[in-house]
């Protein structure tokens, strides 16, 4: 394999802040990222990860902090001095050039002979699967071929780093899955160096090695994919991972790793994240499909069946607590409305924060 | 539309089903080409230009044709391009028009791309508007005063003491291409901009991640993707610049260096009162005018005229 990535260790982003006005887009956003590793950015819109991806490719300026490559500071260099490869939302493919042309226009901003170049462009496009294509212009491409061709611009010039934004958004969901793949193969090939910015946790959670969570333009948290899944820090983020119910009440127990919420009457068994002391607010988050209708008992919710969604495997459940909570839920059979079900969750699949939701 | 198509195809379809035919009314193959009731609004539009230009415009051609002198049909056009006082109108017309033009684009171009960015473009458009708002004759008793001898600007001068006689600067060929800058940059440049703005910006940014540096991302993204509407600006402002009349009389010298062919025309027409000749002149003037525009329209038709945003939005 001739394409490979531009040798480095690590890229550093040290309290990095972007303000916009009054504005704080990024605030102090602290990140190293390791050569070969995948990074999903990862947040609502509004959240700064577009901010911080265009501050590390140098299409803004940063108002505070400094990104380093290795022992190289490289924010004070323009975009095109930093020699990184980068693929957008709108793909922002050269409609007036072939795909070959698109592809070779980096290696010739560099300078690199035509005869290399050209072997070059072939390989890369052979990479992104678009063998027979290199005449056509954008225009008569397919969106995921756009998206292929904007992949292979960026990569065909070794950056050291691949940064994406939202390069799937504009793609529809059997493609979506199909490019997902074909990124993350070509990162492995490459053995590059990728961040990748997104909204959406599915792709995050299953693309990148390591995630970052951000929020207001802050580090709400960083690990992999499971830790996320799994050990959620704040409420916030458990809100992204999929924590789709979460109860209020108060923290009545702590030992060790396990909490105990009592919420609506119920005491609920649960991991707890962060540090809480005994008496004070708190709340319990459940994933649907971790809450089931269970024997009643003393860990489960009592609730009124509002909705029932046959979802092929199961049932998807909706109810309300006598709170007013509503609470989704996953049965295996098909329960009536207006029946009341009583539900729980294994306590390692609860975590209890310290917060409480609005 | 297909509601004010409707009742015409009510009535066809009623004398049709009289005839006992099946065949679609002509109403209805008419308003499936695009044509119904409101295909009779461009009606005023077509009387407009028949009246005003294509009438005007075919006398005029028919009227070069009678020269007052007799001596055939041709008389005018033989008389015009023997005589180097006439024919030399056109490439002085020309030597002002052209350079004023690609002028006029090459500050048009940088001016847009800062005021694309610009949060206040409504504004600085505004003030960029003026000029043609005033009209030439305002423009030019403006520039007399400025940088006539005893002007501002000669005044500033000498004062500094960077030349000691005067510069001629009016009554001759610069006075008349700076007025012709002056009144046609606007114009120009709110052309130029609209094309400019056009162009995604993600473009750009790709173009400067990808290693290319300012002068390149403007010769190899940008410039392509603009030449094609840049040449439509050119073609507008260039026949603007050609008709050039009052700027050349008041602050040229219509007899000698900025004599432009529609000075020609006027003499003919208001002055010897050969009516025949001025619409000779005339056509030859719209001729010229032709063959510039079709030249570079045709330059055009080879370049790329494509969408100017890199994929979807």
């Amino acid at each position: 394999m001739a394409i490979h990535a531009a040798n480095f260790r690590e890229l550093r982003l040290e309290r990095l802040s972007r303000e916009f006005g009054t504005l704080n887009a990024v605030k102090d956003v602290s990140l190293r990222i390791q050569k070969g590793e995948f990074v999903a950015l990862l947040g609502p819109s509004g959240c700064g990860k577009s901010t911080t991806l265009n501050l590390i490719a140098g299409l803004l300026p940063a108002t505070g902090g400094g990104i380093w490559l290795d022992e190289r500071r490289i924010d004070p260099l323009r975009p095109e001095e930093r020699g990184f490869g980068m693929v957008f939302q709108n793909y922002a493919l050269f409609p007036h050039m072939s795909v070959a042309r698109n592809v070779g226009f980096g290696l010739k901003m560099r300078g690199v002979p035509r005869s290399d170049a050209r072997r070059r462009v072939e390989e890369a496009i052979g990479m992104v699967r678009l063998k027979g294509q290199e005449r056509k212009l954008p225009g008569q491409l397919s969106g995921g071929q756009q998206q292929r061709v904007a992949i292979a611009r960026a990569i065909v010039v070794e950056p050291p780093l691949v940064l994406m934004d939202e390069p799937l958004s504009n793609l529809d969901a059997k493609l979506r899955l199909e490019m997902r793949a074909e990124i993350r193969r070509i990162h492995n090939t490459l053995g590059a160096t990728t961040i990748y910015v997104t909204h959406d946790q599915e792709e995050a959670l299953s693309l990148a090695d390591r995630i970052v969570v951000l929020r207001d333009g802050e580090i709400r948290q960083v690990g992999t994919p499971e830790d996320l899944f799994a050990r959620p820090d704040h409420l916030d983020v458990a809100e992204f991972m999929g924590f789709r119910n979460r109860l209020n009440g108060r923290i009545v127990a702590v030992d060790g790793e396990l909490a105990v919420v009592e919420t609506g009457g119920v005491r609920l068994r649960g991991r707890m994240r962060g540090t809480a002391a005994v008496g004070s607010a708190g709340s319990i988050a459940i994933r649907p499909d971790d809450l089931h209708p269970v024997a009643p008992g003393e860990n489960a919710l009592i609730a009124k069946v509002s909705a029932a969604e046959f979802r092929g495997r199961e049932f998807l459940g909706l109810a309300r607590t006598a709170e007013g909570v509503d609470l989704a839920f996953h049965s295996e059979r098909r329960l009536q409305v207006g029946e009341d079900v009583h539900l729980g969750a294994h306590p390692e699949r609860m975590v209890v924060f310290a917060e409480t939701a609005p | 539309m297909n509601d004010i198509g409707k009742p015409a195809t009510g009535l066809a379809a009623e004398r049709t089903e009289r005839s006992g035919r099946e065949a679609v009314p002509l109403s209805q193959r008419l308003a499936a080409r695009g044509l119904d009731r409101l295909t009779l609004l461009v009606l005023p539009a077509v009387l407009f230009l028949l009246s005003l230009f294509i009438y005007p415009f075919l006398y005029g051609l028919w009227l070069s044709f009678q020269p007052k002198a007799g001596d055939g049909p041709l008389a005018n056009y033989s008389r015009f391009f023997s005589d180097s006082f006439l024919y030399d109108t056109i490439s002085t017309t020309l030597w002002l028009a052209v350079p004023v033009t690609l002028l006029n684009l090459a500050l048009a171009i940088p001016v847009a791309f800062r005021v694309r960015l610009m949060r206040r473009q409504r504004l600085l458009t505004t003030i960029l508007v003026v000029p043609i708002t005033l009209g030439t004759v305002l423009v030019a008793e403006g520039l007399l005063n400025y940088l006539g001898p005893q002007g501002w600007f000669n005044r500033t001068l000498i004062t500094f003491g960077l030349t000691a006689e005067p510069v001629r600067l009016v009554h001759n060929y610069w006075g008349v291409f700076l007025s012709l800058l002056i009144t046609g940059f606007p114009f120009t440049f709110l052309l130029a901009l609209s094309y400019v703005s056009g162009v995604d910006p993600a473009l750009e940014k790709a173009a400067a991640t990808l290693g290319a540096g300012p002068w390149e991302r403007f010769r190899e993204v940008l410039l392509p993707l603009l030449l094609p509407g840049l040449a439509i600006t050119f073609c507008l402002s260039f026949v603007q610049a050609f008709s050039v009349f009052p700027s050349a009389v008041l602050l040229g010298e219509p007899s000698g260096a900025t004599r432009v062919i529609s000075i020609a025309a006027y003499h003919a027409a208001f002055e010897e009162y050969d009516y025949s000749m001025a619409s000779a002149i005339a056509m030859i003037m719209g001729l010229v005018q032709l063959v510039i525009v079709a030249a570079v329209l045709g330059a055009r038709g080879l370049m790329y005229r494509g969408a100017t945003s890199g994929g979807k939005g």
